[in-house]
């Protein structure tokens, strides 16, 4: 899978948890630039891509993300 | 199973209905617990307002009278102690001590439990226990007290057996979910270790679905009947073209997968849930397998009502349906055809018709896995009530017969009690509050607990009614509480009844019967009132039939003074 079309889905996903039809991600988005993106909906959106994707993350993948572009480059390297 | 992003959503959307209350209380955080279950009761219908507690604030809640919990008047409190919490608890114990914990958090649930009861009138939606079996024996653990393993076990037991003794207290089995996924779906080490939340996310939905489903069937939404196809769906293959010899039950073929579903069945029959029988075949044909197959399991005789012929199914199944008189939503419809189903369900929306696999193989584990039975209580008079339908069907022939409904119902031979509520009878009356929707004037549900209150109250007044006659014996078939709420006037808080009896004098002799005790307690006045709910439209009229006046919209009153006794043919015993 090409690394837009991981974005692109990663996109899809977080616009239906967050409710937000025209929410655009990209690699430099963070937490704070999204409303509602918060502990708990973030839990959520990482067990959507983990469904999505049918990947599981290991706990330092999770706790190490500091941008969208990081969570794309992790899910990246567990489809290779 | 709804994902979890759907529930956490749909937990925030509105739902029509009458508003239900439930606040849950953990030892753990419950946020994305409250959130499925709100979704859940959502996406299923049900208006249900779910408000969490703070994080680990159990005893503070229940203790404190002017709490949030209590404030919140909730119709059900939800207690859930998270096994990995406990496991915690039990490790900071001195080895010597952890024999006792089971017991010990047992009367920390008791604990609750009594503060609750003294403090407002929620039932009590008890989580059970899911496990943890860290292998520290290994297989021997389940005999060593220190183990966890065989606390937590413990700890399950000896909740279902409290339970069992008390009034009110409801368990939801949230290791069957755990056994059911597996512990690689159930748990999610990440999760927990990074987020604290001690389920996998995606298990939630289905522990959430046992909380609904307990709730509902406390609400009186239960499965009565079930409706069965029989080619291919109770034996393998089509009697009309494989004979007698040739269908699959038994040892024939895949028989073993049939054979199974029929021990299903009957157990359920065996339990209180009807069985029917609603199949495309001639009659003849169709019952030749109970009759005369030796393996076959169910025979004609648990069978509530048989309808076999070329009709459409729909037709038959409101034929079945206007026979034993219950609700389309307490039925649920087993056929193999998908064809037959979706016909079925596009025609009478209401009716459950489960989407069985192709593989009968997998007929059973399906149908379990879906929890269509569940219940609030259970009592031994639940056991014959196959046997109350079919003397049913019996009189309903010798109706036939009678040139007059009154030469009929002199002929019934009809004879009636009436009682003031007793122990022995408590859980019939609760159960009585919660299922009857039809024949029910107010619709009030009232658990084990609440009836016990009420007989022991003086100011209430309580009947419950028998109805016998020479086809067999009805039971107890009505229940009738009035609150004196004083010296003159008595207010009917509660009259309900059995469908099975209408029509035949009972009504009237429930009326003779109430206005007599009021009289003899020197009341000048009956009041009543009618709720009308979706189901309840054939009793609308009933005080107007039994002479009460109307004083407003669904408000009777009846004066005791100027009352005529109403002719009846059930004598009183």
């Amino acid at each position: 899978m090409e690394r837009e079309e991981v974005m692109e889905k990663v996109t899809e996903i977080a616009r239906d948890i967050f409710d937000d039809d025209e929410l655009e991600l990209d690699d430099e988005t963070i937490a704070a630039d999204v409303d509602g993106w918060d502990s708990l909906t973030h839990l959520s959106l990482m067990n959507e891509i983990e469904n999505e994707f049918e990947i599981k993350f290991e706990m330092k993948e999770v706790q190490g993300l500091n941008n969208v572009g990081e969570l794309v480059d992790v899910i990246m390297e567990r489809l290779s | 199973m709804y994902r979890f992003r759907e529930l956490t959503k749909a937990a925030k959307k509105e739902t029509d209905g009458k508003e239900f209350r439930l606040a849950v209380l953990g030892n753990c955080a419950t946020q994305f617990f409250s959130q499925c279950i709100a979704g859940y009761a959502h996406l299923e219908g049900m208006n249900l307002k779910v408000h969490d507690a703070d994080y680990d604030q159990i005893e503070a809640q229940l203790l404190d009278p002017s709490s949030e919990t209590y404030g919140y008047d909730p119709d059900y409190i939800l207690i859930y102690l998270a096994t990995d919490r406990l496991y915690e608890d039990f490790m900071s114990l001195a080895v010597k001590e952890r024999e006792g914990f089971a017991d010990s958090v047992l009367a920390r649930l008791s604990s609750f439990w009594g503060m609750i009861g003294e403090k407002c009138r929620a039932k009590i939606i008890q989580m059970g226990f899911s496990e943890i079996d860290d292998r520290a024996f290994g297989n021997f653990g389940n005999r060593v007290p220190v183990s966890f393993v065989y606390q937590i076990r413990r700890l399950n037991w000896l909740l279902e057996e409290a339970a069992a003794t008390r009034a009110g207290i409801y368990p939801v089995d949230i290791l069957s979910v755990q056994t059911a996924l597996g512990n690689e779906r159930f748990y999610d080490p990440v999760l927990y270790y990074n987020a604290k939340v001690n389920i996998a996310l995606d298990s939630w939905g289905y522990v959430a679905k046992q909380v609904y489903d307990v709730i509902n069937a406390l609400q009186g939404h239960t499965k009565k009947c079930v409706i069965l196809d029989l080619d291919n769906t109770l034996w393998g293959g089509v009697i009309g073209d494989d004979g007698l010899s040739g269908i699959e039950i038994g040892e024939l073929g895949r028989g073993h997968v049939f054979t199974d579903l029929q021990l299903y069945l009957k157990q359920l029959k065996d339990r209180g849930i009807l069985l029917a029988v609603c199949s495309k075949n001639n009659e003849d044909t169709a019952r030749e397998p109970f009759l005369s197959h030796e393996e076959m399991v169910l025979r004609l005789s648990d069978f509530a009502i048989f309808v076999a012929n070329w009709e459409d199914k729909a037709s038959n199944i409101r034929y079945i349906r206007d026979t034993l008189n219950i609700g389309m939503d307490s039925l649920v419809f087993i056929d193999d055809n998908p064809f037959e189903r979706n016909l079925v369900r596009s025609m009478i929306p209401e009716i459950c018709v489960p989407e069985l696999p192709e593989d009968p193989a997998r007929y059973l584990s399906y149908l379990q896995s879906l929890n269509l039975f569940e219940t609030a209580s259970y009592s031994s008079e639940d056991a014959d009530r196959t046997g109350m339908y079919q003397a049913e069907a019996k009189r309903r022939e010798s109706e036939a017969s009678f040139a007059s409904i009154d030469d009929y119902l002199i002929s019934l031979d009809m004879e009636g009690t009436a009682s003031p509520f007793d122990e022995l009878h408590y859980p019939r009356i609760a159960q009585l509050t919660q299922r009857s929707n039809q024949f029910n004037l107010r619709t009030v549900r009232y658990t084990e607990e609440d009836i016990e209150r009420i007989a022991s109250d003086e100011r209430y007044v309580t009947l419950y009614y028998t109805l016998r006659d020479r086809f067999g014996d009805h039971g107890l078939v009505s229940v009738v509480i009035m609150e004196k709420r004083s010296a003159e006037e008595f207010f009917v808080d509660t009259w309900l009844m059995s469908c099975r009896v209408l029509k035949r004098g009972m009504e009237e002799f429930i009326i003779n019967r109430m206005v007599e005790e009021a009289s003899r307690r020197g009341a000048l006045r009956i009041k009543a009132e009618y709720i009308p709910t979706p189901k309840n439209k054939m009793v609308e009229h009933i005080y107007d039939e039994m002479g009460f006046d109307c004083t407003g919209e669904g408000l009777y009153s009846l004066e005791i003074g100027s009352f005529n006794k109403m002719k009846t043919y059930i004598r009183e015993n």
